[in-house]
């Protein structure tokens, strides 16, 4: 069947703000299906209360509302836009859950409204627990025993039934597995049921046989309204059962089961599928296997767009939200092209290569959380990595994490066995660095198999790695072998593991140069997703040692735009905003826009936003192997936050040019030293601060400077680490537990303004003018981190003579940087003084929301201002004109419910994973509620 | 980690590239060809579609989770050697499934490991296929090439006799229909489709003539699949001919299917590059339904010389168009291009058998249910 044209204007509900279990991979899905809708010729209505979010943009959809996600709100729209129909399956389950709201209160068929792409009786089939059981029962699909309680009574009866502890609860109706968990002991079981019973908006929880040790799997499906179903990828999860997928190290396509094992899991999801009702769209099912005995368990179904669909269409370059988006509309899959290939879209991917997924986490933000892996989701992003092997793929998703690690180990000295041993004997978020590091101590694959119950093909591969290194390392760089040093680059290896492991002083430029000299360099190829057996239109790729370069050379101007690599906290959406309008504004300016992230949840990786996408990690030796390759007329670091920036100087110094503002007058901004410096010169007030390597130091300068303190190690993002202290003993304390975790960091130590308000600004300068984009007044006093407050533009506080200094400050500082680009500068008032804080020569958080605020394309025109063009210009284009009446308040989300063990409430070490947009014509009480109580932030505290 | 003996691949066009060895060490040669499935390595070294080449897996870790006798699709492997980029050697899964290196060894099939596949697809993708050796001995590569060079070309052997049975047999008995299978190369998957069903499978020699069939008192004839060019064949054409046209159903599976479609006189021609993986989008042009189907094939019936009478086009493929599955409107018989019976690959066409079985008359054999419910006789 071809679209249809009986329904013209379609309404699309976003994800909302970030919340762990659902980030930005639903601005990736609620993208592709705006796009799809208006290629299609659709009117698009689109509402989402995110910012950060590229769905959002003026020229995503016709109607874009930056609004709530409520009833309230969603009635206003469809009384104003009177859509004919809603597609809820491109924003989570918030958006899902939504429209189940909207549904009750009778707003849809009151307005005649059809929902699409969706079949609400199959959302509750799948989320109420028991009548999925019972279900998968009548269509002959085995199940994990498991029961629901109502109460804690119950929930002990069900567990006697099921044969004991250990037990899994999952509370019903929550997102990413809020809420549940395995028990043990006895001791917790109360707590853990009551929990799981208050997180459940139906007060119930499943007790579930305990299934750990089982193989995981999942599979994503897309079906069309003539019931033709493909299966696009499949995913195993290394880390077996027990650990929430969302925090497994998870790999595509499956690589341990047969044949036969598989396409009867295929079989099944297709049945399952079709058992939960009728809908033409994505959907992906988790299986579980017991490896002894190959008895296949359904454990979930999501009937929409999920994380792993974000993660199966880098893996496979399929664009599953865009196909699914086209099907919800009536077409059917046969009538669609696979946009790669030109063949059909009614097909199944087949890949040539291993792609590895990789959880990141932030415990460090959390203190007191258990941080060992459980059913429940820690994980704040995840990176995702490809290549030819397992091997290769693993060690390049290590690479990717931005964690300090140069690939699986094998650069820095390994713990000891029996740390090692008990680190092995729970999963932890570095589990597979442990199995490294036991296989270097000579641990068999056996023994860790029992330990571990990863699957003896993962492990035989993560073997393979140790050989190869202990190959290596018999060596100097002088007596590698080439082919040698070529099977090392074909496992993996980076050049800083290479200079570890070679006997003699060794660096990684030094082993770069020498392998460049042997003419061991990688290729460049194709995400194609039918194994090279036709040409691909795409431009997406990946390195390998493998298999000649497939990437077409051309002579056009290039630039090449670094991304921010995973999402954590203070490091998110945001700045992958702000790269995809920097691609965007480059292709407008003529260059052909070269796209390097390996950020799965992103819009950035989509392979139709940049001219070249390299899914590679932001590291600097694949990103030097991009720049060799393509030879760009320069590298944008602003836009990718803090991941892009501290490769500036490294750039600089290899002769790269670096575009806008100079690495070195970045480092002007981002050494304290300079930057006070540039301060005092200036006349700018800031408040006395020192630096010190050692406690004693710390309290010699914390007493120059005078109490109280914030205290923080230098070079970080999202305030790690940051305290205040009012006294002797609090520095000590402090710096001690600094220098414990990272012994070789610098201390800051600045004066603290207590009872100040905070100040961010966003500017843009071309060397000569500057723009200001916004200034935001932050709503809680100074102390609680920036990107934890919740902050209005333009501010509604502070005078107009405030104001003005407050610009002015931040133009001088602009034009003394040299500024050719993005600077953020954080500010307090603090008794009517302006006082500088810190200033950022990069896009900062705020720069979406800022956009959105305003209507002015804040990271295109930085972006242009990087590549030459002028504010003036700019100006003259209508561009900086803000289109803001009233206020704009920024909300922060947090995650909360993850962390039960953690306190709910704010301080210096910024703890939210995202943010809402509100507009408001005056300043309310409501408004300046604050959410939560501010942490102490003392270090007794 | 590769082992430790050195292997070379040599192609007739003089491309020349090392591995290491695996399975039996010696000499192979034949047609280059690869396979997109990410799956069944064990089924696809059995198939006797295989015999006379060199099956190169483009997915790039092969032997996984070892091999074990019930995933063969015939006594032993077939294909001439095998190609991949990594090959396991630990196998994940419950004991009892043996390496895939020991395995070949055992079968004596020359292998070779550490091959870059991917830049090898490329050149057969832009080039066609083409004929190499695989070598474990040693040999030099001026030698490896003319070896290759003078490797009989695929098109124009009747391989299938090479393959077939050398005695017919009865594979099950049971009180269904009676199925004859003409085995040019048959999967044992075949058989077992069959035989899942309740019905009687007898096999018989690709040269048996259609009066010898009869005497087996079929309900049904089965044309199978099997290696080679049809066209070499025009006995089994003729017989294909006679099968058409003795009022008795008649299915023809990939090899077979060309030998109806050349017996009511079309044509048939070599594709510059087969159709091999378990992931071809198929349309049922009848139901408008697609299905994701198995393929292993380097010819197919010309679409050109489609007669207006006597054939007409049921199934085609979606990525280019490719005939999949003819209907015959004179006789009560229908040949499909791919796989219905998978292994390896999706399920989806396993209705075919339940469609073909249902074009048995008076016969009411206990039929799992067609899930299309689709009639594909005339």
């Amino acid at each position: 069947m071809p679209k249809r044209t009986d329904i013209d204007t379609i309404l699309l509900i976003g994800s909302g703000p970030i919340v762990i279990g659902q980030a930005c991979e639903f601005d990736y899905s609620g993208s592709q299906a705006a796009q799809a809708l208006m290629d299609e010729g659709y009117r698009v209505v689109l509402v989402n209360s995110n910012p950060a979010t590229i769905m959002t943009d003026p020229m995503m959809a016709d109607e874009v509302y930056l609004q709530p996600l409520t009833v309230e709100s969603i009635t206003r729209i469809v009384e104003k836009e009177q859509p004919d129909a809603v597609l809820p399956t491109m924003g989570g389950q918030t958006a899902l859950n939504l429209t189940e709201d909207v549904q009750k209160a009778g707003v849809w068929a009151e307005h005649g409204v059809e929902l699409i792409g969706v079949d609400l009786d199959a959302v509750q089939r799948t989320e109420d627990r028991q009548r999925f059981r019972d279900l998968m029962e009548e269509v002959g699909l085995d199940q994990g025993r498991s029961q629901t309680a109502k109460t804690v009574d119950e929930a002990a009866a069900v567990t006697r039934d099921l044969g004991g502890l250990p037990v899994v609860i999952r509370p019903s109706y929550t997102l990413g597995g809020s809420g549940g968990g395995i028990v043990r002991t006895e001791d917790e079981f109360e707590r853990m049921v009551s929990r799981g019973l208050e997180m459940s908006p139906v007060h119930q929880v499943l007790i579930e046989e305990c299934l750990f040790g089982w193989k995981e799997y999942e599979l994503e499906l897309l079906r069309d309204a003539n019931e033709n179903v493909v299966i696009i990828c499949s995913i195993e999860n290394v880390n077996p059962m027990g650990v929430h997928t969302g925090d497994s190290v998870t790999v595509a396509p499956q690589q341990t089961l047969t044949d036969r094992q598989y396409q009867a899991m295929r079989d099944a999801a297709i049945k399952a599928m079709r058992s939960i009702g009728t809908f033409a769209g994505g959907c992906n099912i988790q299986f579980a296997v017991d490896p002894e005995t190959g008895r296949m368990i359904v454990i979930e179904i999501n009937p929409r767009v999920s994380r792993s669909s974000a993660l199966a269409s880098k893996a496979t370059g399929y664009p599953i939200a865009k196909v699914a988006t086209r099907l919800a509309v009536g077409y059917t899959l046969d009538e669609l092209p696979n946009e790669i290939t030109g063949t059909s879209a009614c097909f199944e991917p087949s890949i040539d290569y291993v792609v590895t997924k990789i959880p990141r986490f932030n415990f460090d933000k959390f203190e007191g959380v258990d941080e060992a892996l459980t059913t429940q989701m820690k994980a704040v992003g995840e990176v995702l990595a490809l290549g030819r092997t397992f091997p290769e793929s693993l060690q390049k998703a290590w690479q990717s994490l931005e964690i300090g690690y140069h690939g699986l180990g094998a650069d820095r000295p390994v713990p000891d066995r029996d740390t090692v041993r008990e680190r092995l004997e729970q999963p932890y978020w570095d589990q597979l660095l442990h199995v490294r590091h036991a296989l270097y101590h000579d641990a068999s694959v056996e023994e860790i198999h029992d330990v571990t119950k990863i699957d003896r093909w993962f492990l035989r591969g993560i073997e393979s790695i140790v050989e190869m290194e202990r190959q290596i390392a018999t060596h100097t760089l002088d007596t590698l072998p080439n082919d040698l040093l070529r099977e090392a680059k074909r496992y993996g290896f980076s050049d800083a593991q290479l200079a570890f492991l070679l006997a003699g002083d060794l660096d990684d430029d030094t082993v770069r140069a020498h392998r460049k000299k042997a003419d061991i360099t990688p290729s460049f190829l194709v995400v194609d997703t039918c194994a090279g057996e036709f040409p691909a239109d795409t431009p997406y790729y990946y390195s390998s040692y493998d298999a000649g370069n497939e990437r077409p050379s051309s002579d056009r101007d290039k630039v090449l735009i670094l991304g921010s690599g995973p999402n954590r906290i203070g490091q998110g959406i945001e700045f992958d905003y702000a790269c995809v309008h920097g691609v965007r504004a480059a292709q407008q300016m003529g260059y052909e826009a070269l796209m390097l992230n390996c950020n799965p949840e992103t819009v950035s990786t989509d392979f139709n936003v940049a001219d070249g996408l390299f899914v590679e990690p932001v590291y600097w030796e694949h990103i030097m192997n991009v720049i060799d390759h393509e030879q760009p007329e320069g590298v944008i670091v602003q836009l990718g936050g803090q991941t892009a920036l501290k490769y500036a100087r490294r750039f600089k110094e290899h002769g790269i040019r670096v575009l806008g503002t100079d690495p070195v007058d970045m480092d002007r901004a981002e050494d304290r030293g300079h930057f006070s410096a540039l301060l005092e010169e200036l006349n700018i007030p800031s408040p006395p601060y020192g630096m010190a390597h050692s406690i004693n130091e710390a309290v010699q300068r914390a007493s120059d400077i005078g109490y109280p303190v914030l205290i923080r190690p230098s070079y970080v993002l999202g305030g790690e680490g940051m305290r205040i202290a009012h006294t002797p003993a609090e520095v000590k304390r402090h710096v001690a537990s600094i220098l414990q975790r990272t012994p070789d960091n610098a201390i800051l130590l600045d004066r603290f303004l207590e009872g100040g308000i905070e100040v961010d600004v966003d500017a843009i300068c071309d060397g000569t003018d500057v723009w200001i984009s916004g200034i935001l007044e932050h709503v809680e006093p100074a102390g609680v981190h920036s990107g934890d407050s919740t902050a209005v533009l333009p501010p509604h506080s502070l005078p107009a003579n405030v104001q003005d200094t407050i610009r002015d400050y931040v133009e001088q500082l602009a034009r003394a940087l040299n500024v050719r680009g993005l600077l953020n500068v954080q500010l307090v008032v603090h008794t009517d003084t302006v006082y500088v804080i810190e200033a950022n020569p990069r896009a900062s958080r705020t720069v979406p929301f800022v956009a959105k605020a305003t209507g002015a394309p804040v990271a295109a025109i930085a972006t242009r201002v990087m590549l030459g063009d002028t504010l003036a210009n700019l100006r003259n284009e209508g561009l900086l004109d803000s289109h803001l009446t009233g206020y704009a308040l920024k909300r922060p989300v947090f995650s909360w419910d993850k962390f039960p063990d953690v306190k709910q409430e704010v301080g210096p070490e910024m703890r939210s994973t995202g943010e809402a947009i509100v507009f408001t014509n005056e300043m309310t009480e409501e408004h300046l509620a604050q959410p939560y109580p501010m942490r102490a932030m003392t270090v007794a505290g | 980690m590769p082992s430790e003996s050195p292997a070379t691949l040599a192609l007739s066009d003089g491309t020349v590239v090392t591995g290491c060895a695996i399975g039996q060490c010696g000499t192979t040669r034949g047609e280059l060809c690869f396979n997109t499935s990410m799956t069944g390595y064990q089924e696809i070294l059995t198939d006797p579609s295989y015999y006379g080449q060199l099956v190169m897996m483009t997915y790039p870790h092969i032997g996984n989770y070892g091999t074990t006798p019930a995933e063969n699709e015939s006594h032993a492997p077939k294909a001439s050697g095998l190609i991949v980029r990594s090959c396991t050697n630990t196998p994940s899964g419950p004991k009892g499934r043996s390496a895939l290196d020991a395995y070949l060894a055992q079968h004596g099939v020359v292998g070779i490991t550490d091959v870059d596949t991917r830049a090898l697809v490329r050149q057969i993708r832009t080039d066609g296929v083409l004929n190499a050796v695989i070598d474990s001995t040693g040999l030099d590569a001026d030698t490896l090439v003319a070896r290759a060079r003078n490797c009989p070309d695929m098109a124009g052997r009747a391989y299938a006799s090479k393959v077939t049975t050398q005695y017919a047999y009865t594979y099950n008995r049971d009180n269904g229909p009676t199925v004859v299978v003409v085995d040019y190369g048959a999967k044992r998957s075949l058989l077992d489709a069959f035989a899942q069903r309740g019905c009687t499978v007898h096999v018989v020699p690709a040269a048996t003539p259609l009066d010898k069939l009869r005497s087996y008192a079929p309900d049904a004839l089965f044309l199978s699949n099997g290696p080679g060019d049809p066209r070499a064949m025009p006995e089994a054409i003729a017989h294909a001919r006679s099968a058409l046209e003795s009022n008795l159903p008649v299915l023809g599976i990939c090899l077979g299917h060309q030998l109806m479609a050349l017996a009511q006189g079309m044509d048939v021609y070599k594709m510059r590059v087969g159709h091999r993986g378990a992931n071809q989008p198929v349309k049922n042009l009848m139901s408008g339904r697609v299905e994701i189907t198995t393929q292993n094939h380097g010819f197919a019936v010309d679409a050109g010389s489609l007669p207006d009478q006597g054939a007409v086009v049921t199934h085609r493929n979606l990525n280019d168009d490719t005939i999949e599955g003819l209907r015959y409107p004179q006789h009560k018989a229908f040949s499909l291009q791919y796989h219905p019976e998978a292994s390896p690959g999706p399920h989806d066409s396993d209705y075919l058998f339940d469609a073909f079985l249902e074009m048995v008359p008076n016969r009411a054999p206990a039929l799992r249910t067609a899930r299309h419910g689709l009639a594909v006789a005339g």
